[in-house]
């Protein structure tokens, strides 16, 4: 336990001296926060756009029997954005374990702690918590400082539960370091098998597709993220998750590491 | 301390180290030398339990790698080709988390111990990116002594270091081979390795020789003894290269170079022999070839 800790404030110590890395924890947690309290200071007090039997089918699935046609059309575009609070478990994972793995190799300080005592999964725990634990610190925080900017802007205790509700509560408690999880070990399978440094943090950068995918369908109104899909996910993710704990530790091998990369 | 026997290692089809027999004593500096590219990197890492080898075995401290690899890293230090310190952070820092991950008990005072031995201390708060070569390799070579290692791996210590620094380091391994530890020193520089290892062993992909520098030379090159004369005849040369043990003898400017296989025995004889025949000896000396000279002949036929 004490490698892991000592590994994981070294991490901390060197990688929050990166300046893209300190962009991915503070600005933007702070950028994606701001979108939606942004939209709801906005639109408030809108109530009159639209009536309920008006709105696409959509809106009217958000909507509570105590919300205005405007609240709902206002919940219904905030929710647009509460995706943007799963971008954080993913990207600020991927922006430090890509740092801390690739960035160990660029200085080649990776070959001097590989002939230490500790052991791979030593290793690979601090360095995966090191990334884990910001992403889930900001994120919380995000969402925290969300929640209450949008408990102050809104009047209606119906809106507000219609936004800050159990879908979100579960997504970012749930899901959110389900997906830091699988940014965590695909920037590790990624960095353990590519031999350029450059490669690895641009495949990991990849990870963001899928959940812009999600983002832009459900802009389009191709589907509504509701309870059931976010259960699904949820499952889903955990598999995922499994199957990249195992394969990241089978192939962080610390020969093909020392002997591949250039 | 450190044995291996018919230790090899394949990258694909590529053959870096191909059965390397080697025993090194404690307390012995082994010099490893060789060309880039000879396998030598490889061959640290594989008794450093860094990497697997493909066939044959090695025991290092008694711990056999590729069973006891954790153990192995415990009782050996390492110093890489290259520093690999964390930039960013302190010199202080950098060697406390070292001496964390090596489970040293007094951490405090190990580093402090270390970062006041190579002359370090005072600017043990500033970011090793500030340092200079020298001071990043000292710091370097504290990191490996941490933890009190029995066996040293030193690879390249004193590469790229300014003359003033190389020479600080080479005194320091020679403090650490008064103190007892087993040293596998891999170099280039020739001169460091003559001056610091008990054995060296030439390397290219598999072990070419392994003896004491002395002994390689007088291997390679035979023992030469210089009669420095006033004046030096044909006649001289042809009375000396008649006796019996004198394998050759030949005039260069005004010296008699003599090669015979034992100077000790047979020196006293060869001087009165010449004073007998009216030669003015001025001095009489060895002809040390350097190691340089050693080395280059024996990687050029290996």
């Amino acid at each position: 336990m004490n490698k892991i800790i000592t590994i994981l404030k070294k991490e901390w110590a060197e990688v929050f001296k990166n300046r893209m890395v300190l962009f991915s924890v503070v600005f933007l947690p702070l950028l994606l926060t701001a979108i939606p309290l942004v939209i709801l200071f906005t639109m408030r007090g809108d109530n009159a756009v639209m009536q309920s039997a008006e709105m696409p089918e959509q809106v009217n699935a958000l909507c509570a029997p105590d919300m205005s046609g405007g609240e709902c059309f206002q919940v219904y575009m905030v929710s647009q954005f509460m995706l943007m609070f799963m971008i954080l478990p993913l990207a600020i994972p991927a922006s430090i374990s890509a740092y801390s793995i690739v960035g160990e190799k660029t200085s080649r300080t990776l070959e001097p702690l590989l002939a230490t005592p500790i052991t791979t999964l030593q290793l690979l725990v601090a360095k995966g918590l090191a990334a884990l634990l910001p992403a889930m610190l900001a994120t919380y925080a995000a969402f925290g400082i969300f929640a209450l900017g949008a408990r102050l802007m809104i009047s209606n205790p119906a809106m507000y539960s219609a936004i800050v509700d159990i879908r979100w509560l579960a997504a970012v408690f749930l899901v959110g370091p389900l997906l830091a999880l699988v940014s965590v070990n695909f920037s590790v399978i990624v960095s353990s098998r590519v031999t350029d440094p450059r490669v690895a943090e641009q495949l990991t950068a990849l990870l963001i597709v899928p959940l812009l995918a999600i983002f832009f369908g459900q802009m389009a109104g191709l589907f509504v993220l509701n309870r059931n899909l976010i259960l699904v996910g949820t499952a889903f993710l955990l598999l995922i998750d499994i199957i990249l704990i195992f394969l990241s530790t089978q192939i962080f091998e610390r020969e093909t590491i020392l002997t591949r990369w250039k | 301390m450190i044995l291996a026997e018919d230790l090899s290692k394949h990258f694909d089809s590529t053959i870096a180290v191909d059965g390397l027999d080697l025993q090194v004593s404690q307390g012995e500096v082994f010099g490893f030398l060789g060309p880039n590219g000879a396998g030598k990197t490889t061959t640290v890492r594989m008794l450093t339990s860094l990497i697997a080898p493909t066939r044959g075995r090695a025991v290092v401290n008694g711990y056999t790698v590729g069973q006891q690899d954790t153990q192995i890293r415990r009782t050996v230090g390492v110093l890489t080709e290259t520093p690999g310190l964390y930039d960013n952070l302190s010199a202080e820092y950098n060697l406390r988390i070292f001496a964390r991950l090596y489970e040293v008990k007094d951490v405090h005072g190990q580093v402090e111990k270390y970062l006041r031995m190579l002359g370090l201390w005072d600017r043990r708060f500033e970011p090793t990116a500030t340092f200079s070569k020298g001071m990043k390799q000292k710091l370097a070579i504290a990191r490996a002594l941490l933890h009190e290692p029995p066996i040293l791996f030193l690879d390249e210590p004193t590469a790229a270091l300014d003359p003033e620094s190389a020479h600080l380091v080479r005194d320091f391994i020679a403090e650490l081979r008064r103190e007892g530890r087993t040293i596998f020193l891999c170099t280039h520089n020739l001169d460091e390795a003559d001056r610091l290892c008990d054995r060296i062993g030439v390397f290219k992909t598999r072990l070419l020789v392994v003896d004491s520098p002395e002994r390689l030379r007088r291997q390679v090159f035979g023992r030469k003894v210089v009669f420095h004369l006033r004046a030096v005849d044909t006649g001289l040369v042809e009375l000396v290269s008649a006796l019996p043990y004198v394998d050759d003898a030949q005039s260069v400017d005004q010296r008699l170079l003599v090669t015979v296989d034992d100077p000790e025995a047979h020196n006293p004889e060869i001087v009165r022999l010449l004073v007998g025949a009216g030669a003015d000896i001025q001095f009489v000396g060895e002809l040390r070839h350097s190691l340089e000279d050693v080395y280059l002949r024996l990687v050029k036929n290996g």
